[in-house]
């Protein structure tokens, strides 16, 4: 038995909406797969819960009017990996969740969860943020959107106020045509691993293929939030695509990143980390965009 | 908690439709062993790291563990006990388990064969470093894994008529061919 105080079950969105201003207190769940492993820890033992779980208008992934691809906050991360839309347009973000956990975590847990639980090593975090990724927020007086970047507060706050749920994440058509990204997770081991820093690398290349046209970078666990990094982006943009640049660009984000000192990874380890990674995500990227690094 | 609260849930449990009164505090694996006795369904870590609870609910390998009871509602569940026969006949994976010494203590057995058993069936070929990436999910204290890979991959490669194939799946899992040297997935140099 969970030590829940009461369990409230939506059953709409607008009935979600309703019950967490009825119960400021109280906890959403949507998949459970952090919020019931708290409650059994004892951090959030005793707390009211709100479940989300069972509203299947959340699950689901679609292109909608405006070309955006449209991800149900309740989507799991296997069905995330598996969806034809997202192997097409943003095949990273299937790889990136499909690194979490073990595949049965990964039946259970759900896109909103990761993003909701503010948590800068979640492995759909860096993805997201290099993807510009917008999410659509329900209320009780209706819907609103966020971009990720303003969604991440700080460390475990999100911007979602009394009677919200976060409903859906979109990915407009600017940000995934054409592009190519690759994501790179490092943890101790292969699977059931948090990672210790994660970083997602994509590019849009000229039509020559001789050019970075676009290229965007972010990183979770190389601060409080998942982050992009600006300076290396703005060095790499418009530059030709040399094994020169790739190497420069992967030095330029320590202008940007700030990991801490943990019990997972030093300071240190973490930056020569991300280096390397940024360079190795980046020549990926351009291996899947059809390029040549030359 | 000052009042206790209940609600009722309807689901298939191994291709029989039931319904049942439950606690909203319990979770599947609660139900499942306290209400129905299947206790198959082992109680390991309660916090979705070894995948000794594991269950099948609408094809899919879960952890019971993290699951509440009462999202059970309108789901079909699957124990291991849903893979016997009507004469309580082990299934082919089950078989494959015993014959390849897959089990010592059984605590992680029963969780393992389901998540097999969904692996199996979806009836495709998988690599070496496939079946271990879908095969993650659970922790084994005994038997050091190869033997339950070995049980899995010959499962899978009778099923598609590769018989012949099967037999020479070695001990570390590998088919020994004349081509093929053993331990080449642990050659670095080849890339998986
Ligand atoms: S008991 Fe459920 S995963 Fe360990
Ligand atoms: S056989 Fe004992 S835990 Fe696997």
């Amino acid at each position: 038995m969970y030590d829940i105080k009461a369990l409230y079950e939506a059953e709409s969105v607008q009935d979600a909406c309703r019950l967490l201003t009825e119960h400021p207190e109280a906890q959403v769940i949507a998949g459970g797969s952090d919020v019931l492993v708290q409650v059994r820890e004892g951090k959030r033992a005793g707390k009211e819960l709100v479940s989300i779980y069972m509203l299947d208008e959340l699950r689901g992934i679609s292109i909608d009017k405006d070309e955006n691809v449209r991800i149900g906050s309740l989507t799991s991360f296997s069905n995330i990996t598996k969806n034809p839309i997202i192997q097409e347009k943003i095949g990273v973000l299937g790889e990136a969740v499909n690194m979490i956990g073990g595949p049965q975590v990964r039946a259970i847990g759900t896109i909103g969860g990761n993003t909701c639980n503010g948590v800068t090593s979640a492995d759909s975090a860096s993805t997201l943020h290099a993807w510009e990724a917008i999410i659509e927020i329900t209320g009780p007086d209706g819907v609103r959107y966020d971009k990720i970047k303003d969604f991440y507060i700080k460390a475990g706050t999100v911007d979602l106020n009394l009677g919200e749920i976060q409903t859906a994440i979109l990915i407009p058509k600017e940000s995934y045509e054409n592009c190519f990204g690759h994501y790179i997770k490092y943890g101790k081991r292969n699977a059931l691993e948090i990672a210790n820093i994660g970083c997602s690398v994509n590019v849009r290349l000229s039509k020559d293929k001789k050019t970075f046209d676009r290229v965007r970078i972010a990183y979770g666990v190389a601060g409080p939030v998942p982050m992009r990094a600006p300076s290396a982006e703005a060095f790499i943009n418009g530059k030709a695509v040399t094994e020169e640049n790739i190497e420069q660009f992967g030095k330029e984000v320590l202008n940007d990143i700030n990991p801490r000192e943990s019990w997972r990874g030093g300071k240190k380890f973490r930056e020569h980390m991300a280096v390397v990674m940024a360079q190795r995500a980046l020549r990926e990227s351009i291996r899947k965009a059809g390029g040549e690094v030359r | 908690m000052s009042e206790r609260q209940y609600k009722t849930v309807h689901f298939t449990l191994n291709g029989k439709p039931t319904e049942r009164n439950v606690d909203v505090r319990a979770s599947l694996t609660d139900m499942l062993r306290n209400d129905y006795r299947m206790t198959s369904v082992k109680k390991g870590c309660e916090v979705g790291e070894c995948g000794a609870c594991t269950v099948i609910i609408n094809g899919e390998a879960f952890d019971s563990c993290i699951y509440l009871a009462v999202w059970a509602e309108g789901k079909e569940i699957t124990t291991l006990e849903g893979l016997l026969g009507p004469n309580g006949e082990l299934s082919d994976i089950q078989e494959a388990f015993v014959e390849e010494t897959a089990i010592q203590c059984g605590f992680c057995s029963p969780g393992f064969i389901l998540s097999a058993w969904e692996i199996l069936n979806t009836g495709k070929e998988y690599t070496d470093d496939e079946l271990r990436k879908l095969l993650s999910g659970h922790l084994c204290r005994c038997t050091g894994y190869e033997n339950i890979f070995r049980a899995v991959k010959k499962t899978m490669l009778r099923r598609l008529g590769k018989y012949e194939e099967a037999e020479k799946v070695n001990d570390a899992g590998i088919v020994d061919t004349d081509e093929r040297k053993p331990f080449a997935s642990l050659d670095p140099t080849v890339q998986a």
